[in-house]
């Protein structure tokens, strides 16, 4: 059909509509491509190299999430030269960031076959957290430089455009401008970006402060999706409850109405609803 | 209401999702970024595919900074632009000829009303050169489908449901509804105005707008509900407070409204709930109207520990759900409620909210189709719903574009009027009323959580305005209007324009911006001019400011 691409992956032939990205032809295929920077809703950054393949006739390993399939296309998705690609991205994320928070890159490292010690004893991203507001705190020692919270912070989902990548090479890091601290920029506190966040280097105040207390426990934390008590959009909350009390909110990513995101009275202005308990 | 007399409901058109594929959208009077976010992101997800934004709005707001053109008008001047650019459609033969033939009456009547509305003559009164109006028009005429959104900008002012139908003319003018990507939107703003119009929450609607004049539609609620309704529409709100005025209103039974501080004029409307013979307040705080109140029926429970549906701005029916317990012996509106009714004789069974709902949709054809197991697993269900097999409906009116299109959409004539207060040598400035992001309208959800830009109410005054009244930015200013006086720190803007103030209501127990707005409503909506009152200025020194706030 005109509409449809036919390509082969790991040597099944798959057909999927014209512009569709190699990995969602992989995942049509019923072939798991790993993945750290892409994001169902976020156009695609190209800057984790998790989700490369091989595609014949190519001379470098492609990205996955970004590149379109064609018609013909010969991809391998496991192959020695892809396989190696990926246990050393995960090799190097590991040596420079904390991992904790990152199921992901955990995910990654497992699959490929990752040595977490291979470049232990370099350089690291280490360094204090930034505490500079009630809502949400920035451990950039976790940051994996995805580029989803400047995505989500842009023109994928809030459009205020508070922060970018500042910095090159291994200076690289995630700036709100003039390394202002956030209550200064034009960050709107909508959270956005921590929804996006795949390694807990953003992360609520409130979750943040439980965990560090050791009080943070996942088995007794209730989820129950509800609609925000504000204006009229109707968005989904998904409120997060520990001992009655809400912790954490965020909104499914498959929400027709929200998309996952949300703005900084639905994701932060609830506690009218615990006050003088 | 608007809505309502063209379409026969009053509900927004379209989907959000028709913003994504739309060409043109027209933001009149609304500040989605900061009033409603989530809309917004819709509406730039269709800028991001190539739509034409455009922003009519006094203030240069967030939402106007990034549109593709910001018209700046004067407060309270829509009809005349929307009315020109009526004008320079019909004159060019711009409009859609087989649809207003097909669908609409009333063309001649509106074609002759709006001829005298050359974009000369609206440029005097909205202050946007006749060329910028006629390239607006062109535009959207041009555009092969186009969204029109808007907000309290339009439905806050004495004349609301002319400028809504202003709205409506354009739209019917060019064919943009009833159809994917072109449609009407008012922007809702607050969580369930939409549900509650939905059902019957207006003095002569029953559930889904069913009107309570109608002897059939009463029979069949009678059937239902055992008792005799009345089949005279009650009060709304403005008329509520009238007849408090004139002693017919003596008892007042309040569930979960700050009117005492979210009503435009708010010294008087607390005024007249004091001289009330009973006032009864049903709220999870204690409000300023429940501290004027004879009886406090606490709900104690939020939108977190409740059961039930709201209704949002694009007739999606969604299903709120108990997150935490409520603490004690709390109970919820529902039991209160019914409770009350049946301590006053009257034998209402004690119903949860999918009782209740199930009740509801055998009555309503809209909502008929809809069960809480199909709410849940499609995240929500757009009405009307006519059956269970019945998918939602993301556009309405699509009927007006079939061979039988029901009843035809009337255009109306309507005629510009200027905001009842007028800016005299005593009040020189224009003060206009809004939202601002991290807030919700009297703070009694809002003021509760930390957020880092809390800094109060201010003042927003253009520099050159300050600098004429030595005002420092930052510095205490006084604010007098004809029916009350504020003190708050005023900060420069270039949002506003010169002439014009802007503040919001959010912190009403500091600031009560309220004590100045004025109270003149529409006759139709019964909504009250938030959005123009005539101010004075002054700089006010610190111990100045302390020792008056006394007196």
């Amino acid at each position: 059909m005109a509409d449809e691409v036919t390509l082969t992956i790991d040597g099944m032939s798959v057909a999927v509509p014209r512009g569709s990205t190699v990995r969602a032809a992989c995942e049509a295929a019923l072939v798991s491509i790993p993945t750290l920077c892409w994001h169902s809703n976020l156009e695609p950054a190209n800057a984790c190299r998790a989700c490369v393949v091989e595609v014949k006739g190519s001379r470098a390993l492609v990205a996955s999430c970004s590149r379109v399939a064609e018609e013909g296309m010969d991809v391998q998705t496991a192959s020695d030269r892809v396989r190696n690609s990926r246990k050393v991205v995960a090799e190097l994320l590991l040596s420079t960031s904390d991992a904790d928070l990152a199921p992901d890159l955990l995910h990654l490292a497992e699959i490929s076959g990752a040595d977490k010690n291979r470049f232990a004893g370099g350089a690291t991203w280490q360094q204090p957290v930034k505490d500079d507001n009630s809502l949400y705190i920035r451990d950039l020692s976790k940051c994996i430089l995805c580029y989803r919270c400047v995505e989500a912070c842009g023109e994928d989902a809030q459009n205020t455009f508070a922060i970018s990548v500042a910095g090159r090479g291994f200076n690289a890091h995630i700036d709100a401008g003039f390394g202002r601290e956030l209550p200064e920029s034009d960050c709107v506190f909508c959270g956005n970006c921590v929804a996006v966040c795949p390694t807990g280097a953003l992360i609520g105040k409130t979750e943040w402060t439980l965990r560090q207390n050791g009080q943070w426990d996942e088995d007794r934390i209730s989820q129950t999706e509800t609609i925000c008590s504000y204006c009229g959009v109707g968005c989904e909350l998904n409120l997060h409850v520990l001992e009655n009390r809400i912790v954490k909110v965020n909104s499914p990513m498959d929400h027709p109405v929200t998309h996952g995101m949300l703005c900084v009275k639905g994701r932060y202005g609830y506690e009218f609803a615990q006050a003088g308990e | 209401m608007g809505l309502t007399a063209v379409f026969g409901s009053g509900a927004g058109t379209s989907s959000y999702d028709d913003f994504h594929q739309t060409a043109f959208i027209l933001l009149v009077g609304s500040n989605a970024a900061e009033a409603h976010p989530i809309i917004f992101h819709h509406i730039m997800k269709g800028v991001r595919s190539g739509a034409e934004l455009v922003v009519i709005d006094p203030r240069r707001t967030l939402t106007a900074q990034k549109a593709h053109e910001h018209v700046q008008i004067a407060v309270g001047s829509d009809i005349a632009l929307v009315n020109a650019m009526a004008h320079v459609i019909i004159r060019d033969q711009l409009y859609h000829k087989d649809f207003i033939a097909h669908a609409t009456v009333g063309f001649e009547a509106f074609a002759a009303q709006v001829a005298n509305w050359t974009p000369a003559r609206a440029a005097a009164v909205t202050g946007i050169p006749a060329d910028r109006i006629e390239s607006l028009a062109k535009r959207y005429a041009a555009a092969p489908c186009a969204m029109i959104a808007w907000t309290l900008g339009i439905t806050e002012h004495h004349n609301a449901v002319d400028n809504v139908r202003a709205l409506i003319n354009l739209a019917l003018l060019c064919g943009n509804v009833g159809r994917p990507g072109a449609g009407l939107n008012p922007l809702r703003g607050q969580n369930n105005v939409q549900g509650g119009g939905d059902m019957g929450a207006l003095p002569g609607r029953l559930p889904g707008f069913q009107d309570v004049t109608d002897p059939d539609v009463r029979r069949k609620f009678e059937q239902a509900w055992g008792t005799k309704i009345h089949a005279t529409p009650g009060f709304d709100q403005t008329q509520m407070f009238r007849a408090m005025e004139d002693g017919q209103l003596k008892g007042l039974y309040v569930i979960g409204e700050n009117p005492a501080q979210s009503d435009a004029n708010s010294q008087h409307v607390q005024h007249l709930l004091q001289s009330l013979d009973a006032l009864v307040v049903q709220d999870i705080f204690l409000t300023a109207t429940a501290a004027l109140a004879d009886v406090v029926l606490p709900a104690h429970v939020s939108f977190a520990e409740s059961e039930g549906t709201y209704t949002n701005s694009e007739r999606r029916v969604q299903r709120v759900r108990a997150a935490r317990n409520a603490p004690g012996e709390a109970r919820d509106d529902l039991w209160i409620t019914a409770s009350l009714a049946r301590a006053m004789g009257h034998p209402w069974p004690i119903l949860d909210a999918r009782q209740l709902f199930d009740e509801m949709r055998h009555l309503t054809v809209n909502y008929r189709g809809m069960t809480y197991e199909r709410l849940e697993a499609l995240h929500g269900m757009q009405w009307p719903v006519y059956d269970e097999t019945h998918p939602g409906s993301p556009v309405l009116h699509d009927r007006l574009w079939r061979p039988e299109t029901g009843p035809k959409a009337p255009f109306a004539v309507v005629e510009w009027e200027p905001p009842v207060e007028h800016t005299t040598l005593e009040y020189p400035f224009v003060l206009t009323t809004g939202r601002r992001l991290p807030f919700f309208n009297t703070g009694v959800q809002s003021n509760l959580y930390e957020h880092p830009h809390n800094i109060g109410e201010w003042l927003e005054i253009h520099p050159d305005d300050a600098a004429k009244l030595d005002i420092a930015d930052g510095g205490l200013v006084s604010v007098q209007s004809p029916r009350g006086r504020v003190e708050l720190p005023a900060h420069y803007s270039l949002a506003v324009t010169p002439g014009t103030v802007f503040m919001s209501f959010h912190f009403p127990d500091d600031v009560m911006t309220n004590d100045l707005t004025i109270d003149a409503t529409d006759p139709q909506s019964g909504t009250a001019e938030f959005k123009a009152a005539a101010v004075r200025l002054a700089p006010l020194k610190v111990q100045e400011a302390s020792t008056r706030k006394e007196a």
